[in-house]
């Protein structure tokens, strides 16, 4: 059996007496893409948050290639390589495309200049974002000194996830990737989120949208009441299946 | 015939696409996307149309002797200002500034004088005064997590206060000083234009804070703090020290702009600066920078500081009287706010 890419055991995180996650287990497969669903309240974005660092769990581990990890900030999970990409907060509107794929961790320029004037390397920085941009298909943006509030929420999302990708070196979760899109610029989101696992980075997509989740996850792991109850895939079940299970309807499928 | 033809081509291959392109053509929207894209136009195109219109107005405006009383008036002003607007470009706004130029004028001229300490070390101890305050500041705001309005509402009546206990209410004689007190009022000679040392500092320090802001990371943190202070987070932005480093920064630059009003008015004075707050937020907003953060830079600060001196000057030698010059500078703030929220309004 292969190794998991990121594996979480036993989660548990409360609020005073509310319990967001119960002991809730994950694992991401090299190569996939893992849909988590849930009905609101489930605990998707807790065990998200986790993940990402963004909280930490009372109890519970967290295996990175098998290696237990502890996020105590997202900085810590970004280092180790997993890159997030939040529902709303994906990127800093006023700054142009090259920055926001810089963001927090810009390059300065060799020698002198970068370390006693501490000039970034515009050049250097500029070229790299375009590279990232175009190898993930969206070369579509010709100008990355283009401020990123005068593109297009599935362009900006598009900035977002070329960040992901460009910098995580073991996994990429997305929160709601296509919650605020329309139709068209949805489907270039998802063509995006294959491309990132074609190049063999696995994802995690929370998303709410059914047809979404079965058109691209590999396997689809359902939250209910703070854990696991079931892990399907697009072929084993029906999205009337999924949901039943989601919301308690049906009982979740043996094994 | 064959007009029609081509019409009737036209007609079948214009698309959504095609409409949306023609739209942004339009010129309020080309305006729009240049000012977007360059916010220090408007300003700078303000700042030639009032000088050539002074100057035809009345020709001694335009004298040397003239412009370098102009620049003389704004660089306290500016210097407060580029303070100021580091601050707002986080979305912050201080209403100290001009309350810690006046007290770490005030502290620097007494050291000076009564204390007996040597001007240099009374210079860096006013400097390093500006500096606590303003990290005053950024300890509220960052640990405190009050909004920056309150937290300078408060030090502002503090540091004013303090001014007048320190001070005693009484003025420091510009004489009474060691001479490198009073050396910003100093002036070098260019043919008739006179260019003081205050005004040379200034303008380098204004150069500095250009070129962190645009050229290093510090910079863009600043910028993607006031943007959006959560997604910076999420980027792994210490948006904590951001906000710190800033509100510190600005208050050593308000320090340094109390040296240089000692030398523009040749003495300490406890009771000057009570317009200075709002002039230096004046200023910033005329330069384009945006109240909400995030937008803007301190060319378009130099160039409004400027703006609100050229006004000032200008309407004088016009033989306008002083309350109608107030009345001048307020609607043009009114203006530049009006623009800036319609060039937020930007869409690709």
């Amino acid at each position: 059996m292969t190794t998991p890419v990121l594996e979480a055991k036993g989660l548990t995180k409360r609020y005073g007496r509310v319990v967001a996650i119960d002991g809730s287990d994950l694992e991401l497969l090299p190569g996939e893409i893992l849909a988590v669903i849930g009905d609101n309240g489930a605990g998707k974005s807790s065990l998200i948050k986790a993940l990402s660092g963004a909280i930490v769990p009372d109890a519970g581990e967290i295996r990175l290639d098998g290696e237990p990890v502890h996020f105590r900030n997202p900085m810590d999970a970004r280092s180790a390589g997993i890159e997030t990409v939040y529902q709303t907060l994906a990127v800093a509107p006023g700054l142009d495309i090259a920055d926001n794929l810089f963001l927090g961790r810009e390059q300065r320029r060799p020698g002198v200049l970068g370390s006693v004037f501490r000039m970034l390397d515009r050049k250097t920085m500029r070229s790299e974002a375009a590279r990232h941009m175009s190898e993930l298909g969206v070369g579509t943006l010709q100008n990355i000194g283009q401020a990123v509030e005068s593109l297009s929420g599935g362009q900006r999302q598009a900035v977002a996830v070329a960040r992901s990708a460009a910098f995580g070196s073991k996994v990429v979760i997305l929160d709601e990737p296509t919650a605020a899109l329309g139709v068209k610029e949805s489907n270039r989101v998802l063509q995006l989120i294959r491309d990132v696992r074609d190049r063999g980075l696995p994802v995690i997509l929370i998303s709410h949208n059914m047809p979404h989740v079965f058109e691209i996850a590999d396997r689809i792991h359902i939250q209910r009441l703070g854990r696991r109850i079931a892990v399907i895939t697009p072929g084993s079940h029906s999205m009337s299946d999924a949901v039943a299970i989601m919301t308690g309807a049906a009982p979740p499928p043996e094994g | 015939m064959g007009q029609a033809e081509l019409l009737g081509v036209s007609m079948t291959t214009t698309t959504a696409a095609d409409f949306e392109v023609r739209r942004q053509d339009s010129m309020g929207r080309r305006l729009q996307h240049l000012l977007h894209g360059n916010p220090v136009l408007g300003p700078l195109a303000v700042l030639v149309l009032a000088i050539v219109a002074f100057s035809i107005v009345n020709g001694r405006f335009f004298s040397a002797a003239n412009l370098s009383l102009v620049l003389l008036q704004v660089t306290v002003i500016a210097m407060l200002a580029l303070g100021q607007t580091l601050i707002i470009l986080t979305a912050g706004i201080d209403l100290s500034a001009g309350a810690i130029a006046v007290f770490s004028s005030m502290l620097m001229a007494l050291f000076a004088t009564d204390a007996g300490v040597p001007a240099p070390l009374a210079l860096l101890l006013g400097f390093a005064c500006g500096t606590a305050m303003g990290a005053l500041n950024g300890l509220l705001v960052t640990r405190i997590k009050l909004p920056p309005f309150i937290v300078t509402l408060g030090t502002l009546t503090i540091f004013f206060s303090l001014n007048a206990v320190v001070s005693n209410s009484e003025t420091v004689r510009g004489a009474d000083m060691p001479a490198l007190m009073t050396w910003t009022g100093d002036a070098i000679p260019i043919g008739s234009f006179r260019l003081s040392y205050g005004s040379i500092i200034m303008l380098l320090l204004f150069g500095f804070f250009a070129y962190a802001l645009s050229s290093t990371a510090w910079g863009k943190h600043v910028y993607a703090t006031g943007d959006d202070i959560e997604a910076a987070r999420l980027a792994g932005i210490r948006t904590g020290r951001v906000l710190f480093s800033v509100y510190t920064t600005a208050g050593l630059l308000y320090a340094v702009a109390g040296w240089i009003l000692i030398g523009r008015l040749a003495s300490a004075s406890p009771n000057v600066g009570t317009e200075y707050n709002l002039d230096s937020i004046t200023a910033v907003v005329l330069g384009g920078t945006s109240l909400f953060g995030g937008r803007g830079g301190v060319i378009g600060t130099l160039v409004g500081a400027l703006i609100v001196g050229v006004f000032r000057n200008g309407l004088q030698l016009a033989g306008v009287e002083v309350v109608w010059q107030g009345f001048a500078i307020g609607l043009l703030v009114l203006v530049a706010v009006s623009i800036d929220q319609w060039i937020r309004k930007v869409k690709s």
